[in-house]
C-alpha cells in the first residue's frame, strides 16, 4: 500500500480531541459503549482476540508488500481492535462534501482534457497543468462515457476538532484499501457480532456490487448487446495491492487478468479465453497510465495492452479510472480544489483543504524555510509518507539539510501547518491508548450520480506519539463505524 | 511542388507470427504548405486497418492482424501538392492543444546539464534579437555540436545521450533542438515526415534518407515554425509533414508490437519525387 497519503502532523500530547476516550472530559457520547466494553473487558482477554484477529488476517491471506526493504516483502498490515466510530450524524456531512469534492473533481478533468475553460479564466494557472506530468495530451478531446474520469476516488481526512475535517489528499487514480475495509468489518463481525449489533453499525458489504454497478453504468457507447463484460486488469502478482485485486475480481464476480490476456484486434479489446476471444466492454484497470500501453506510453511496459488507448478513443472500451486523471490529485492541483468547487459547482466547499504553502512561489518559500520547525513539508511527487520532513520531529541538522534540498528545487516542495490531529483508542502492549488516525472513505461515480458506503479506512499511527499514519510507514487499520444514527 | 511518395516497410519473421498490432501515423494533414492529392496504405497479408485521431490531432491507422503470417508488408502510396511557406505550419491541424503543453520534458527530452548550458549560450540572442535569431542559432549549434552519422544512436536515444556522443541522425538532431528551445522557454515539438531528397534548394539530406524528422517552435505572431537542424533550414516545398508529439514517441511514423516470430528482418524503402508539372 505505497503511495497512500501521510497524514498531517499534529503535537499528540496536546491532543485532546472529539475521539479520544482515554480521558472522561472528553468521551463522546458515540464511544460510552466502546469505552465500557474496553474497561470491562480485562486486558489479556483483549490481546487474545487481537491474536485471534491475526490468525484469520493470515487464513485469508490479505497482505501488502512494502518495498526498498529486506526480509519477506508480504506482511500482513497490523489490525486494531478497536473501532473507530462516526456517527450517522457526522457521516451525511462529511458524505455531502466528499459528493461535492468528487463531482467538482471529475468537471475539472473533463473540462482540462476538453475546453479547458479553467485555464481560460485564469482560476489555475495554465502552467500548473500543461506542464504538470499528471496531465496526458494523448488524452485531449477523448469523450469517456458519461463524463466520468474517477470512477473510484479515495479521499483521505483528517479530524481536527468536534466538525471540523480535513482532506489531506485526493486518490482518483487508482486508490487502493478498500479491501482491507471490508475485511476489516469481517473480522470484527466474527469476533465481535453483539458489539456491532447494539451499535446498529451501517454495513459495507454491498460494496462489491456498487462497484460493479458503477462500472457497468458507464458501458462504452460501441459495445454488443446484452450484458456487458467487466474485467479487473492487475499489473500481477508482484504488485503491492495484488490481494486487493483478486479480492475485488472474485467479489464482484468478474475476471482478474494481466495484459497478456487481452489483445487488440480492429480496435476493440478482447480477451483469450478457452473458448476463443471474448469482447471486453469495461476494464477496471489496477496498472498505472505509463504502463498501460506500449503503443502510446512507455514502449518498454509488458504490463499493459498494446492498441488499449486507440480501442478506448475509438469507444470501444471503458477504463475505470480514466487515463490521466492524476492531474487531479497532484499535490500542487489540490490546492486550487476549494475554488474548482465555486467555478464548476457555484457552491462552497462543504470540506476544508489543509492550508498549503508551494516552494516555487518565492514569498511562500522564505515563509517554509523560516518555519522549517513547525511544518510537514513534502515532496510535490512523493508519496507513501517517503522523503517529508515532519517540522516538530526533527532536528536542527535534519531541517538544515533538508532547507539545502528545497533551495536546490523549490518547485518541487509543498509545506502544511501541522494539525492538532484527532486520536482514537487503539489496543497496545500496554493496554488502550490514543493514537493519531486519518480516514479514507470510498466514493463511486458512475452515470448516475455518487455513492458512498457508510465507512472507509481508518489507518492509525501504531507508535506513540507518530503522526504518520502511512502503512509503508509502520502504520495498521481499524474497522471504520458508521452508526445508523 | 508535386510530390510522389512511396514508402514500403517489409517485415519478415524467421517463424511465423501470431499477432501483430501497429499504430501507422502515415497519413499526412491537409495544410497551408501542403494539400493531399491522393493517398493510400496497403496491408499486405490482409489486415485490419481502423483509422482515428489522436490526441495530438494526427491521423492514425491501427493495424492488426491476428493470424498467423510470417512477413508482413506496408505500402504507403501518394500525392501531395506543397508550397514553400519558409517554415510557417499556418493554418495548423486542428488545435486541441495549447501551445504550452509543448514546454514539458518527457524522458527523451529532458535538459541535463550540458543542454542547458547549450540553452545559456543561445540565450543573449533571444534577449538581444528576438526569438526568430535564437531558432536559427540553436539550429546552426545542433548541426555543429552532433554530426550526422547514421547508425550511431536508436530510437531510444535521449537529447542528452546524442548531444554528449556528439553523433546521431535526425531525430537526435530533433530531439536537441527541442529541448534547448523548450529551455528557453519556447514550446516545441517533433514532427515527423518526408524529403525530397532531389532538391536544389539545399544540400542533399544526410545519407539520402527520404524519411526525415525535424522540429517546430511556437513563435509569437507566427504560430507554429518548423526548424529542421539536420539540413540548416526551415521546411521547404521539398517536405512532406506526417504527425508530431512531444518526441519521436507521439510522432513516430510506426510504432508496434507482435507476439511470436523470433528474429525479424526490417527492409524499408522510401522514395520521394518531385513530379513533372502537368
Amino acid at each position: 500500500m505505497n503511495g497512500w497519503a501521510t497524514a498531517g502532523t499534529g503535537a499528540p500530547d496536546e491532543a485532546r480531541t472529539p475521539e479520544d476516550v482515554r480521558s472522561p472530559e472528553h468521551v463522546r457520547a458515540a464511544y460510552a459503549e466502546i469505552r465500557a466494553w474496553l474497561t470491562q473487558t480485562p486486558h489479556d482477554r483483549l490481546q487474545l482476540k487481537r491474536r485471534e484477529a491475526e490468525v484469520l488476517f493470515r487464513r485469508i491471506g490479505i497482505t501488502f508488500a512494502v518495498y526498498g526493504e529486506g526480509g519477506d516483502p508480504e506482511r500482513i498490515l497490523p489490525f486494531d481492535l478497536v473501532p473507530r466510530i462516526v456517527t450517522g450524524e457526522e457521516w451525511s456531512t462529511l458524505s455531502r462534501g466528499l459528493a461535492q469534492r468528487v463531482r467538482a473533481l471529475n468537471a475539472f478533468l473533463t473540462d482540462i482534457y476538453h475546453g479547458q475553460d479553467i485555464l481560460k479564466a485564469g482560476v489555475i494557472p495554465a502552467d500548473l497543468v500543461l506542464r504538470n506530468v499528471g496531465y496526458l495530451p494523448q488524452m485531449q478531446g477523448l469523450k469517456v462515457p458519461g463524463n466520468v474520469y474517477t470512477h473510484i476516488a479515495g479521499i483521505d481526512l483528517v479530524r481536527t476538532d468536534e466538525n471540523d475535517f480535513f482532506v489531506l489528499e485526493d486518490n482518483v487514480r487508482t486508490p487502493s484499501g478498500v479491501s482491507y475495509m471490508l475485511e476489516n468489518r469481517d473480522v470484527m463481525m466474527r469476533l465481535f457480532p453483539d458489539l456491532l449489533s447494539a451499535h446498529q453499525v451501517r454495513p459495507v458489504d454491498h460494496y462489491p456490487s456498487s462497484l460493479r454497478d458503477t462500472l457497468c453504468s458507464v458501458a462504452p457507447p460501441n459495445m454488443a448487446a446484452g450484458q456487458p463484460t467487466v474485467v479487473l486488469l492487475t499489473p500481477g502478482i508482484y504488485n503491492s495491492a495484488y490481494y486487493e485485486h483478486t479480492f475485488l475480481a472474485d467479489q464482484m464476480g468478474v475476471e482478474l487478468v494481466e495484459g497478456p490476456d487481452l489483445f487488440v484486434s480492429e480496435n476493440k479489446v478482447f480477451m483469450r479465453t478457452t473458448e476463443g476471444p471474448k469482447r471486453v466492454d469495461i476494464i477496471y484497470r489496477r496498472i498505472d497510465d505509463a504502463f498501460l500501453d506500449p503503443l502510446v506510453f512507455r514502449p518498454d511496459s509488458q504490463l499493459g495492452v498494446p492498441g488499449l488507448i486507440d480501442a478506448y478513443r475509438a469507444g470501444n472500451v471503458t477504463l475505470a479510472n480514466a487515463v490521466g486523471t492524476g492531474i487531479a490529485d497532484d499535490k500542487m492541483i489540490y490546492t486550487f480544489v476549494p475554488d474548482m468547487i465555486r467555478f464548476y459547482l457555484g457552491e462552497e466547499p462543504l470540506l476544508n483543504n489543509v492550508p498549503t504553502r508551494w516552494c516555487g512561489r518565492s514569498d511562500d518559500c522564505r515563509y517554509v524555510l523560516e518555519h522549517l520547525d513547525e511544518l510537514v513539508v513534502k515532496e510535490v511527487r512523493g508519496s507513501g509518507g517517503y522523503g517529508m520532513l515532519v517540522g516538530p520531529k526533527s532536528t536542527r541538522a535534519e531541517q538544515a539539510a533538508y532547507a539545502e534540498r528545497i533551495k536546490a528545487n523549490p518547485e518541487d516542495f509543498i509545506a502544511q501547518p501541522t494539525l492538532a490531529l484527532s486520536t482514537c483508542p487503539t489496543l497496545v502492549e500496554e493496554g488502550v491508548a490514543p493514537r493519531h488516525v486519518d480516514l479514507r472513505p470510498f466514493l463511486l461515480v458512475g452515470a448516475n450520480g455518487v455513492s458512498l458506503v457508510p465507512g472507509g479506512l481508518t489507518r492509525v499511527a501504531l507508535k506513540q506519539g507518530s503522526l504518520v499514519v502511512n502503512s509503508s510507514q509502520g502504520g495498521g487499520t481499524k474497522d471504520t463505524w458508521v452508526l445508523a444514527r | 511542388m508535386r510530390l510522389t511518395v512511396e514508402h514500403q516497410t517489409i517485415y519478415s519473421y524467421g517463424r511465423p507470427a501470431r499477432y501483430a498490432i501497429q499504430a501507422l501515423r502515415l497519413t499526412p494533414p491537409d495544410l497551408a504548405a501542403q494539400r493531399v492529392i491522393s493517398w493510400r496504405i496497403e496491408v499486405e497479408p490482409a489486415a485490419h486497418l481502423v483509422p482515428l485521431t489522436d490526441g495530438f490531432g494526427n491521423r492514425v491507422h491501427q493495424l492488426t492482424l491476428d493470424h498467423d503470417h510470417d512477413r508482413l508488408a506496408v505500402t504507403v502510396r501518394g500525392i501531395v501538392e506543397t508550397t514553400d511557406t519558409a517554415g510557417v505550419v499556418g493554418r495548423d491541424l486542428p488545435d486541441t492543444l495549447s501551445p504550452e503543453v509543448f514546454l514539458r520534458e518527457t524522458p527523451l527530452t529532458t535538459a541535463d546539464d550540458a543542454l542547458k548550458a547549450f540553452a545559456d549560450q543561445v540565450r543573449p540572442v533571444l534577449e538581444t534579437d528576438g526569438a526568430v535569431a535564437a531558432m536559427h542559432a540553436v539550429l546552426r549549434l545542433t548541426a555543429g555540436r552532433v554530426a550526422y552519422v547514421k547508425g550511431a544512436t536508436d530510437a531510444r536515444t535521449t537529447a542528452a545521450e546524442a548531444l554528449a556522443h556528439g553523433r546521431g541522425v535526425c531525430q537526435d538532431h530533433a530531439h536537441v533542438f527541442i529541448t534547448v528551445v523548450r529551455e528557453l522557454g519556447i514550446p516545441a515539438r517533433y514532427v515527423s515526415g518526408y524529403l525530397s531528397p532531389n532538391d536544389d534548394d539545399h544540400a542533399e539530406s544526410p545519407g539520402g534518407e527520404a524519411s526525415h524528422a525535424w522540429a517546430e517552435a511556437w513563435l509569437e505572431g507566427l504560430g507554429w515554425v518548423g526548424f529542421d537542424p539536420s539540413n540548416g533550414i526551415s521546411p521547404t516545398g521539398s517536405y512532406i509533414r506526417l504527425a508530431h508529439g512531444l518526441d519521436y514517441l507521439d510522432a513516430a511514423p510506426v510504432r508496434g508490437i507482435r507476439i511470436a516470430g523470433d528474429e525479424e528482418h526490417l527492409a524499408v524503402r522510401v522514395h520521394v519525387t518531385e513530379q513533372a508539372q502537368q
